[in-house]
């Protein structure tokens, strides 16, 4: 179970044919990921890592009945892609690459929400749903099946939060990197509601950080749920008008700072930690919690 | 990316937008050239990315062509706010009868760009929509329609202004949003964007931020940075493909993806040190890209010690701990250094940095209270 993907996902590669493609490919194979081909144009009719490839998305969906795709074509080319993944129908779309820019992506975020397509990132690690389907590059020995759900801005400080979770005896349902860029195709506000309907998830993390105000409007949303989420908002000592890496981790125009994210969170009952490794007491509070209720 | 106020000029210019007539001077003898061929009363503007700028007096007034010499003299190599004034823009002095606001920012929220029009220009515009937010007309530009003439229209109607220069100011939005679309902005402003005595609309003052993640795609502009007076190891660091900023601090930092660095400074700062810099060496680091990392780092005055933190998923952590141990041979490291390395080939990554005596840490706050000790 868990969001977005499961066991039954079929999956494309866009970019198989690359180094990072390939790469990746394989540790989402094995992880069980039911990957059944991939799309580089040019490359249809060939193999690679035993599974065929097609010159498109739409042949590669009408011969194998994919319904999501994992992007790692060049930056250059990566809208592009978007683009053909959410015109050929699939129903997740996650996008590794980083660096596309975002008079770009406004036009492919519309796009794709027209098509009902859900697109992580860009700039993002992709979706685990522990011990089912991994999708993206988020390293999978770190993730174990239990009740807690967690989205992120952050690609490694999710691993670091997952891997305190797992060695924490608290396994998780699914972990979603909704990426670092600025324009982004899923938010936390999107995923707050699958998360709240999903039977498996308990609880809640979400690791936001400076820049934009996702977590803001993240906290009007939970105010109104019922499954208690935790938050962790980095970057509280990154400075104004300084980008920190990602293209959204900057504090402009006085808003977007952690102090305004912390406070928006807190007042939504939000528990918030003071740094990654306090996070699994505070989920365990939270469960506790859950359970002296019911 | 900022871009100065002459080069947004140039960018609106040659898309239709009117400007005040004038150029960019390096030496007084070309603002006096300039201020002659003019023949009117100028202004000189410090080109430098302050806030301020004004106050700080960097724009300042001359009457004739050899005011204008003494004045470019005076500001040309002078330090505002801890910058040096390379370069002054020479223009005709406007005869002021209005100030308006214009801008075009990349609006994340709604995830549209989003058009922005005052009659209140001149002042801080943050200010404006804080005290009196009706003031400002907004429109997310739809991104397959684009900007319509009629919303141009609407948009100067409902910010309430003169209704003579209407038709100008669609015009000069016209050409601001084609520019903005040419160049991959995310922020153009016009502040404040003058309705002169004789009526004509223009840009008094003009910022324009460039998208870094378009600027592959506009090789010329990208080569502005290298004219612009950013951070010198920040510069470095660009030509090296390495997401660095400087921070003032005394510990430096590295670590493998943006959110886990930005939670390694507030780490940092809970052990009760202050770093001196953010450094993301990315995913599938390798040792070199590593050594130049530290080099960086070991650029960076005033560090007294280095915390590296690394969660192994795509990159490996012998990778890293190879470059650690050749970058301590090779920069002569003499500064204390502590190593938190976990994850893919960890076991690996370990052995390498006991064998050469690196502190290592078993978790980022252990790590982070370590290096703090160290530098106490």
């Amino acid at each position: 179970m868990g969001i977005l993907i499961d066991k039954n996902t079929k999956v494309i590669v866009q970019g198989m044919s690359g180094r990072e493609g390939e790469f990746h490919a394989r540790a989402m194979i094995e992880y069980g990921t039911n990957v059944l081909a991939g799309v580089t144009p040019g490359k249809g009719g060939t193999e690679v890592l035993g599974k065929p490839m097609y010159d498109t998305v739409k042949d590669a969906v009408e011969a194998t009945g994919a319904n999501a795709s994992v992007i790692f074509v060049p930056k250059q080319f990566a809208a592009d892609a978007i683009l053909e993944a959410a015109s050929a129908g699939l129903d997740v779309v996650a996008c590794i690459t980083d660096g596309i820019p975002a008079q770009d992506m406004i036009r492919v975020v519309d796009y794709a929400q027209e098509r009902g397509v859900r697109l992580m990132g860009p700039n993002c690690p992709g979706i685990v749903t522990a011990d089912e389907c991994k999708l993206g590059i988020m390293p999978g020995h770190i993730f174990s099946p239990g009740p807690v759900g967690l989205m992120s801005r952050s690609g490694t400080l999710t691993y670091e939060v997952v891997d305190r979770l797992t060695r924490a005896g608290l396994g998780q349902t699914t972990c979603v990197g909704v990426g670092g860029d600025p324009i982004l195709g899923t938010r936390f506000i999107d995923l707050l509601p699958l998360f709240e309907a999903d039977d498996q998830t308990e609880a809640i993390v979400l690791i936001g950080e400076i820049g934009g105000a996702d977590e803001e409007a993240a906290a009007e949303c939970i105010a109104t749920m019922n499954k208690p989420v935790v938050g962790l908002i980095s970057g509280r000592t990154a400075p104004p008008g300084k980008r920190m890496g990602h293209a959204g981790a900057i504090i402009s125009g006085g808003s977007g700072t952690a102090e305004a994210k912390v406070e928006a969170l807190t007042a939504a009952g939000v528990p918030i930690a003071d740094a990654p490794y306090d996070i699994p007491a505070l989920v365990k509070q939270q469960l506790a919690r859950n359970k002296a209720r019911a | 990316m900022k871009i100065h106020e002459y080069q947004a000029k140039e960018i609106l210019r040659a898309h239709g937008a009117m400007t005040p007539r004038g150029r960019v001077a390096t030496t007084p003898e070309e603002a006096f050239e300039i201020a002659t061929e003019l023949g009117t009363a100028v202004v000189i503007k410090a080109q430098v990315h302050v806030g301020g700028r004004g106050k700080a007096g960097g724009i300042k007034v001359a009457h004739d062509a050899r005011a204008a010499r003494d004045i470019a003299e005076a500001m040309l190599g002078s330090d505002l706010k801890g910058l040096i004034v390379e370069k002054v823009l020479v223009e005709e002095a406007l005869d002021i009868a209005q100030e308006y606001y214009l801008g075009i920012v990349l609006d994340r929220n709604v995830r549209r760009h989003t058009v922005m029009v005052s009659a209140e220009g001149g002042v801080d515009i943050e200010e404006v929509a804080a005290r009196s937010p009706e003031k400002i007309a907004k429109l997310p530009i739809d991104p397959r329609m684009g900007l319509a003439e009629f919303q141009m229209r609407q948009l100067c109607y409902d910010a309430a202004l003169d209704r003579r220069v209407i038709s100008s100011a669609c015009k000069f939005l016209h050409g601001l949003y084609q520019a903005y679309l040419a160049v991959d902005a995310n922020l153009a402003e016009i502040n404040p964007l003058v309705v002169t005595a004789g009526g004509e609309v223009t840009a008094a003052d003009a910022k324009i931020n460039i998208d870094d993640s378009a600027l592959y795609r506009h090789p010329k502009i990208a080569d502005l940075a290298e004219e612009s007076e950013a951070d010198e190891i920040e510069m470095e660091a660009h030509r090296r493909g390495i997401q660095y900023v400087r921070l003032d601090g005394d510990i430096g930092v590295l670590g493998n993806g943006a959110g886990l660095v930005m939670a390694t400074l507030d780490e940092v700062k809970n052990a009760g040190g202050a770093s001196a810099n953010f450094l993301d060496i990315g995913g599938g680091a390798r040792a070199d890209l590593v050594l130049n990392s530290l080099d960086l780092i070991m650029m960076t005055p005033g560090v007294e010690g280095i915390f590296c933190n690394v969660f192994g998923g795509i990159t490996r952590c012998d990778e890293v701990a190879q470059g650690i141990i050749e970058a301590r041979t090779k920069l002569n490291i003499s500064v204390p250094m502590v190593v938190r390395l976990t994850g893919t080939n960890e076991q690996e990554g370990r052995h390498i940095l006991a064998e050469a005596g690196v502190v290592a840490a078993e978790s980022m706050q252990e790590g982070a209270a370590k290096i703090v000790e160290l530098t106490r």
